[in-house]
């Protein structure tokens, strides 16, 4: 080491923290009694810098930060350790001097862009109402220029309009805009783009960087996933159940984990663990990572052919525009694809891409406008209702939503035996025989029949809802956005299960998904949709390593924590 | 048990000098693993409705509301247990009319001579009758129609919804002293005219709660996910969606139940109502508005009857809305 550097240190050593946690506890009061949603946290944030807190829902994250703000929920309360905001201990600091900071010494950028601007107010109306709150100045020049440094184009007409004119991107920027607007010194952005495409989150966030670095403010991100905080930040902290596990410089952390809990993250987040792939395929070594059996490891199912084959494909909706007019929306635009009995073949896209549409084309939910969906070398258009029952048996869905997809007033026994029960198979003595085997597949207590889906967690639900689909031996599952609800950890427990599902059974998985992350661990093809269209299509390997089209490019750019230089076997015991 | 620290440069950026982070790695001990997504198998099984009782049996609002429906029903079946006096006409003598409270006569006496006390409790059952019946045909009728027109939609819910729009339109009260005048019902008013009408002018409100708590289940994935499996349409809506979509119609039912006794006490009051012969609350007050200044208390004591009644119907509602509010299920 230097002299230079040394002498750097030292004045660092000196330097004051922007903000500093220290043993903070944070109490709920609920009806079951007070709740400690955070303890012994401590973090800090030095000024200019990027500091990410990951960990799972429910972990105490947001509440950390929102401690921060002093904007907890009206029943939870800071219960002990200091907050301390550029040396001022604010975690029981007056409401006053709360707004005073907020705004102008805090700023916040919320996680949801759809609901955290009035759809009744002009976006412009909107900025103009944080910097009055804070004294600056605040004429319709300023507000363009406030939005327009947030990266929205055409700024000055754009904050005439409202939020409903915006798309989900733009108003992300206008979010980031108010929170960025007095140019505060740390900026809290809670998951602020956990709702956006990858494409857009990496224009967002690659632009708040921007922006953070041009003013010197430090950045308080709150994310789930560790290939992000690790990409975007300089110190990530890991939260686990309401305690920091571990904390310490990005790449530090995620090469040489040191906490079991942060061990497990690495191995199971999804763009760590595709990035792992990518590293090893270039090395020409095997991962354990890699969810889908490889050609030679599977067992052979009893017939080799295309079950699915997707020809020319195509579903117009027809658009009410008033008074019997109506225009044409082509979601899904002439597409082709096969889908190879036992394989797992992902359709990728975007929101608005038509994925949703493929599948429930599929599934013989939607008729198609054009085009034939052949299953099994029938064309599912001509089935009778017959036919289309016995059909119903072998092609079952797997759906995005943990807390929709189970029927509330149904216990998990009854919600799986009523596949069993519509089609009349076995007495009731099997069917519960069934039930409890089917739940042994799914890695579930046989205990879990008598309960409510409310009684059960997300993953939980979803091992329901994969239990359910298996009820009548399918022979094709399409997964709808099987596991984007669900967190890391649970998220690769599913996937596993799946995985292990598919070797034992046999099964076709046609899975539609935006995350590419996931699509490198357990897909053999790959579909890339766009506005609709086909773009490209290929196996994993092919699309991952040579991509052919600019949009494929952009997706896989945009998959967080691509830009990481990861050790290929990442030793994780 | 100290935290293990080590301490290195932070990794290489550019844009500033290098500073110190120190790696900082929580004692295991303190913050133990937990089993990935473990079922937790400690509580019983609880239904949505095992729950909503569950939350209802501690709401003072439910239980006071409940007890003070117990009551009024127990008093419309068995009026008898509670009032051994003849409350009819015939019974009544002149002699006492207007009398204050005397000894087996508590609230003392109509203008026609009648024991007040009996005639409230004798008046209750046609009360509840006329409120629960109409809201059992409200429900019915309301119930059929608007979950047709929300589960299938299309032209069949734009027919039904201007039919709907038809009859809210017209008020209730309004209405019914036009139906009433009619030869049909004039000549022959009974308890089930009443509720006959009641109903015709109470069930586009049920219809539109149905409705819009069946297209909000409609579209649900488990719905989806019950018609992959074969199950028929109509099924479906039977099975999934019309239990899903009953708490709304529930509480609602529970209110309207109040008001359409309001209603029956409102059109006896006019003298549109139950004829006379009958005993009931409305046509009670409406006989006592004649000696409202000299003796008010004949027409106090039905009404208070009345008030406590449709009270605890509406508290009992509002309890359900808070034990049944669907925000409150997700977690």
């Amino acid at each position: 080491m230097s002299a230079s550097v040394d002498f750097q240190e030292a004045e660092y050593a000196t330097e004051r923290p922007l903000l500093e946690i220290k043993d903070l506890a944070i109490g709920f009061t609920t009806s079951n009694g007070e709740v400690n949603a955070v303890r012994n946290a401590h973090l800090t944030v030095m000024p200019g810098e990027t500091v990410a807190i990951v960990g799972e829902s429910g972990s105490g994250k947001s509440t950390t930060a929102l401690a921060a703000i002093g904007l907890l929920p009206g029943n939870g309360r800071v219960a002990a350790g200091q907050i301390l905001f550029d040396g001022e201990d604010i975690s029981n600091a007056s409401e006053k001097r709360m707004i005073e900071l907020r705004g102008n010494s805090i700023g916040m950028v919320p996680q949801d862009p759809m609901s955290n601007l009035n759809p009744v107010w002009k976006i412009g109306d909107q900025v103009r109402e944080t910097l009055k709150a804070n004294g600056l100045p605040s004429g319709p020049d300023d507000v363009a220029k406030v939005l327009s440094q947030a990266g929205l184009p055409d700024a000055g007409s754009r904050a005439k309009q409202y939020p409903h004119e915006f798309s989900g991107g733009m108003r992300q920027r206008a979010l980031i805009a108010i929170g960025l607007a007095c140019q505060p010194r740390l900026l809290i952005a809670d998951e602020p783009t956990s709702a956006l495409d990858v494409t857009v989150q990496r224009q967002i966030l690659d632009h708040l960087d921007k922006m953070t670095t041009e003013l010197g403010t430090a950045v308080l991100l709150i994310t789930h996933d560790l290939g992000l905080a690790a990409e975007r930040a300089d110190q990530v902290v890991v939260m686990y159940r309401g305690q920091v596990v571990e904390s310490g410089p990005s790449l530090e952390l995620l090469q040489n984990p040191q906490h079991p809990y942060t061990q497990r993250l690495v191995a199971s987040a999804p763009s760590l663990a595709s990035r792992r792939i990518q590293a090893a395929k270039e090395l020409g070594v095997e991962t354990d990572d890699m969810l889908a059996p490889s050609e030679t490891g599977v067992v052979e199912p009893a017939k080799s052919d295309d079950v699915l084959q997707i020809q020319n494909l195509r579903k117009v909706f027809k658009l009410r525009s008033g008074l019997g007019k109506s225009t044409d929306f082509t979601a899904v635009d002439d597409i082709s694809f096969n889908v190879k009995r036992g394989t797992t073949t992902a359709i990728v896209g975007e929101s608005g891409s038509g994925k949703s549409t493929v599948a429930q084309m599929v599934l013989n939910l939607l008729t198609p406008t054009s085009g034939k969906i052949i299953f099994d070398g029938v064309d599912t258009s001509t089935l009778n209702s017959k036919e289309l029952f016995a059909f119903r048996r072998r092609v079952q869905p797997i759906f995005q939503d943990p807390y929709g997809s189970l029927d509330p007033m149904y216990n998990i026994f009854r919600t799986i035996e009523e596949p069993l029960r519509t089609h009349k198979i076995g007495d009731k003595a099997s069917r519960e025989k069934k039930v409890r085997e089917l739940l042994d597949q799914v890695a579930l207590p046989q205990s879990t029949m008598q309960r409510y889906p409310n009684e059960l967690s997300g993953g939980q639900r979803q091992r329901v809802a994969i239990a359910r689909a298996l009820a009548l031996d399918p022979e094709v599952i399409i997964c709808d956005e099987a596991v984007s609800a669900l967190d890391v950890l649970v998220q690769a427990q599913v996937l596993n299960l799946l995985a292990e599902l598919q070797t034992r059974l046999g099964l076709t998985y046609l899975f539609i998904t935006h995350d590419l992350a996931v699509v490198r661990q357990i897909a053999d093809r790959v579909c890339v949709m766009e506005k609709g269209k086909l773009v490209e299509t290929g196996s994993t390997d092919d699309v991952f390593e040579s991509p052919q089209q600019d949009y494929t490019r952009a997706l896989l750019n945009a998959i967080p924590g691509a830009g990481l230089m990861l050790p290929p076997e990442m030793d994780v015991a | 048990m100290t935290p293990d620290y080590t301490t290195t440069a932070r990794h290489a950026d550019s844009r500033r000098p290098a500073r110190r982070t120190e790696h900082f790695v929580a004692d295991v001990s303190e913050t133990p693993l937990q089993v990935t997504d473990r079922v937790k198998d400690e509580a019983a099984p609880l239904s949505l409705w095992g729950e909503a009782w569950k939350n209802l049996r501690k709401q003072p609002l439910f239980l006071i509301s409940a007890f003070l429906i117990l009551v009024v029903v127990a008093v419309s079946v068995f009026p008898g247990m509670f009032s051994q006096i003849d409350p009819t006409s015939e019974a009544c003598q002149l002699a006492n009319s207007d009398a204050g409270p005397a000894a087996g006569h508590p609230l003392g006496f109509t203008q026609q001579g009648c024991d007040v006390y009996a005639r409230v409790i004798f008046g209750t059952r046609s009360s509840v009758t006329v409120g629960l019946f109409t809201t059992i045909g409200v429900l019915l009728i309301g119930g059929i129609l608007g979950a047709v027109a929300g589960y299938y939609g299309g032209w069949i819910d734009s027919v039904l919804a201007r039919i709907n729009d038809i009859f809210f339109a017209l008020p209730l009260i309004l209405g019914a002293i036009v139906m009433m005048q009619l030869p049909m019902f004039r000549t022959n008013k009974t308890v089930w005219t009443l509720v006959l009408i009641l109903v015709i002018f109470g069930w586009p409100q049920i219809a539109r709660i149905t409705r819009g708590a069946v297209i909000e289940v409609r579209n649900a994935d488990f719905v989806t996910a019950a018609r992959s499996l074969g199950v028929s349409k109509f099924g479906a809506l039977m099975r999934h969606v019309m239990p899903n979509s009953l708490a709304p119609i529930i509480v609602v039912a529970t209110i309207s139940l109040g008001t359409f006794i309001v209603a029956e006490s409102t059109l006896s009051f006019l003298g549109i109502g139950l004829p006379p012969s009958v005993m009931s609350w409305g046509n009670d007050i409406q006989a006592a508005q004649a000696s409202l200044r000299s003796n008010p208390m004949p027409l106090l004591y039905p009404a208070i009857a009345l008030s406590i009644t449709v009270l605890s119907f509406i508290m009992l509602g509002d309890a359900l809305r808070d034990a049944l509010d669907p925000k409150a299920r997700k977690r």
